[in-house]
């Protein structure tokens, strides 16, 4: 852990915007290309805490990468730093290749970076279809006047939001529960239907937070299947945040290990499951035999 | 498509119940059966609707709690008054387009008004924004007080001293500070204050079945969520604020038109609760329920006029029970059983047509 830290101390020192060698495993597949997330020594300070610091990561185009780290390691406040919930109190977000210094969450989102949450966030009171098509926000335009006037453009636009709100439903098979309130969807289907309407937005990289938390295995399974549907149907990059470390060991490419606030391990999940200092963090120094070993196996 | 049809059928009936309210009224006037002062009572409810509706797009669709609403209406009613001066002066005799022209004056303006106070009030949330608001309301009523307007040859004069101030020669006073304005042409009519209504509904429930009246949900069901998908969150949030600024100014118009006079301070922190007190009975987001919660508000004291020493506090009697009953479990559970019954109902029609629709075509 020290020599990892001394690594990220001494550059600080030296300068600040060095052009820092990829942190990333970069699938072959997106060599050559820009990637969709480069974040150069992200961090930011809660009162006198440095709940995140010296985070440097960069991720493929189209790479699933994970983020992983015990509990209250930093892991969703990385997401609400990436998706301006929170502002960094320094570094670089860069999202394919565009500084994202001084954006609003909205501006993020219209430049590509959409996510979900941890615990669910729907707009309950609406129905799938709308949350789908307020998803769809940024995609299909039509302005106050038409709206209110009931303009041809207005017409024009329903139609839109109707055709591509089923059509993102039914990558999840979700088409037929359209007209239910999303609040009275099962847990699982509101879990998929935060992932869609995260899709909709037309993401570039999508930032999943836990989406396997609460479901069986064989809902799991589901998950995994359909992460990668995703990503191969859209092109696009996927970071998660999991606990289930047989979801992240089976489909992240690249993983990220995160503890107190800082990258403890990059590498394939072949490497993070050999690297000492990840077992350190999750299981305690000296944990030769795993005793409390149940929360990360 | 079924939820569809239901918006759809929800809207209809909103507008039905508008229209055969205004025939019912009418068959009544002819037949002699509403009293004088009740039919003085028709165009301050058309006005109290158009105020309760718009609101309702603040505090039910937008979800702020706004509290002066007041304020944009007065801003409204000032402005057509004015406006309804100048052109009358200027030869205008149609009483149509007098009424048009102020009431789209009015709303241009209160619309105007709301924008500008929205910038900065729409920075808080919460109770900071109610007292903002409140406080904003207040303003515009004092500033009100203070205002002295005249029209003569010349065209219009202003000033926040006092009338003889204006330096007017031969002209007319319209805005006399905290006497208001005064020799209002008595132009609102009953049909007027519908059509109004007609169109403030309308307005209201366009905007709330829109992109952009989903964006303005979305923020209220879920900021960080709004968010995280590209709305931005300041702009819609202006955006129902200053479109319910406007269609109070109209209201404003039509509730001024009906007088001879008025004074600044009819339109205080009371009125902005007093609207309010219809928006939160009538539900949350619920349009139907606000007209027929404006128009029931309204009528009440009327009808208790027959029992004069008490009807205040009868009309403070149903407002308690009103807030308070539905909240009982005796209450809930009643309103529980027959949602059920009617569930089964509607799911025993239902079920013949899903099955047909499973094997044809679709």
């Amino acid at each position: 852990m020290s020599k990892l830290t001394d690594f990220g101390k001494a550059r600080r020192e030296t300068t600040k915007m060095v052009p820092v060698p990829s942190h990333s495993i970069m699938p072959e597949r997106d060599l050559g290309q820009a990637p969709a997330l480069e974040c150069l020594h992200l961090g930011i300070d809660f009162g006198g805490l440095k709940a995140v610091d010296d985070f440097n990561i960069t991720v493929g185009k189209t790479e699933i990468c994970g983020l992983i780290g015990p509990n209250g390691a930093g892991k969703t406040t990385v997401f609400n730093l990436l998706t301006k919930v929170y502002q960094p109190t320094r570094g670089t977000i860069m999202v394919d290749g565009q500084d994202t210094a001084g954006m609003s969450p909205a501006r993020v989102n219209q430049l590509g970076v959409a996510r979900t949450f941890q615990n669910i966030r729907l707009f309950d009171t609406l129905t799938v279809e709308e949350n789908v098509r307020i998803g769809l926000h940024n995609q299909v335009k039509s302005g106050m006047v038409s709206d209110i006037l009931r303009l041809p453009r207005f017409w024009k636009a329903e139609r839109d939001f109707h055709e591509k709100a089923l059509w993102y439903l039914d990558i999840f098979d979700m088409a037929k529960y359209a007209d239910w309130t999303a609040g009275s969807l099962p847990y699982g289907a509101q879990r998929r239907l935060e992932i869609v309407r995260a899709l909709a937005t037309g993401p570039k990289l999508l930032l999943l937070d836990e989406p396997a938390a609460g479901m069986n295995p064989s809902e799991t399974a589901e998950l995994m299947e359909n992460i990668v549907k995703i990503r191969n149907m859209f092109n696009i990059a996927i970071m998660l945040i999991e606990h289930d470390m047989n979801l992240v060991m089976n489909i992240c490419e690249g993983i990220c290990v995160l503890n107190f606030g800082k990258i403890i391990a990059k590498g394939t999940p072949e490497e993070i499951q050999q690297n000492p200092q990840v077992i350190e963090a999750y299981l305690g120094a000296g944990a030769h035999q795993g005793e409390k070993g149940g929360e990360a196996a | 498509m079924k939820k569809l049809s239901k918006t759809l059928r929800s809207t209809l009936s909103t507008y039905a119940l508008i229209i055969i309210a205004f025939i019912v009224v009418q068959v009544l006037m002819g037949a002699d059966l509403i009293s004088n002062s009740l039919q003085g009572q028709l165009v301050p409810i058309c006005a109290y609707v158009c105020l309760a509706v718009s609101l309702n797009l603040v505090v039910g669709i937008s979800g702020e709690l706004s509290l002066g609403h007041a304020g944009f209406m007065s801003v409204g009613a000032f402005t057509g008054v004015i406006v309804a001066a100048c052109l009358a002066r200027a030869g205008v005799e149609a009483e149509l387009v007098l009424f048009v022209v102020s009431a789209v004056a009015g709303a241009l303006v209160a619309g105007i008004v709301g924008l500008l106070v929205g910038i900065p009030v729409m920075r808080l949330r919460g109770d900071y924004l109610a007292i903002v608001t409140l406080a904003f309301g207040e303003i515009i009523k004092n500033l009100l007080n203070n205002f002295y307007i005249g029209v003569d040859n010349a065209g219009l004069h202003f000033s926040m001293q006092n009338s003889s101030s204006l330096g007017m020669e031969q002209g007319t006073i319209i805005v006399n500070g905290p006497q208001g304005a005064v020799g209002i042409d008595k132009i609102s009519t009953f049909v007027g204050g519908v059509v109004l209504v007609l169109i403030t509904v309308a307005v209201v429930l366009n905007l709330m079945h829109s992109r952009s009246g989903r964006a303005i949900m979305a923020v209220r069901d879920n900021r960080i969520a709004a968010e995280s998908v590209g709305i931005n969150v300041t702009k819609y949030r202006l955006m129902a604020f200053a479109v319910a600024s406007a269609l109070a100014g109209a209201a404003g118009v039509l509730y001024a038109m009906n007088y001879s006079t008025i004074i600044p301070s009819q339109f205080d922190f009371n009125t902005s609760i007093l609207i309010l007190v219809y928006v939160v009975l009538g539900g949350m987001g619920n349009i139907r329920g606000s007209i027929i919660a404006a128009a029931f508000l309204t009528v009440l004291p009327e009808l208790l006029r027959a029992i004069n020493d008490y009807r205040m506090l009868i009309y403070a009697v149903v407002l308690i029970l009103v807030m308070v009953v539905p909240n009982l479990k005796a209450y809930q559970r009643l309103v529980d059983m027959v949602r059920v019954r009617i569930l089964k109902r509607d799911a025993a029609e239902q079920a013949p047509a899903a099955a047909e629709g499973g094997e044809g075509h679709e």
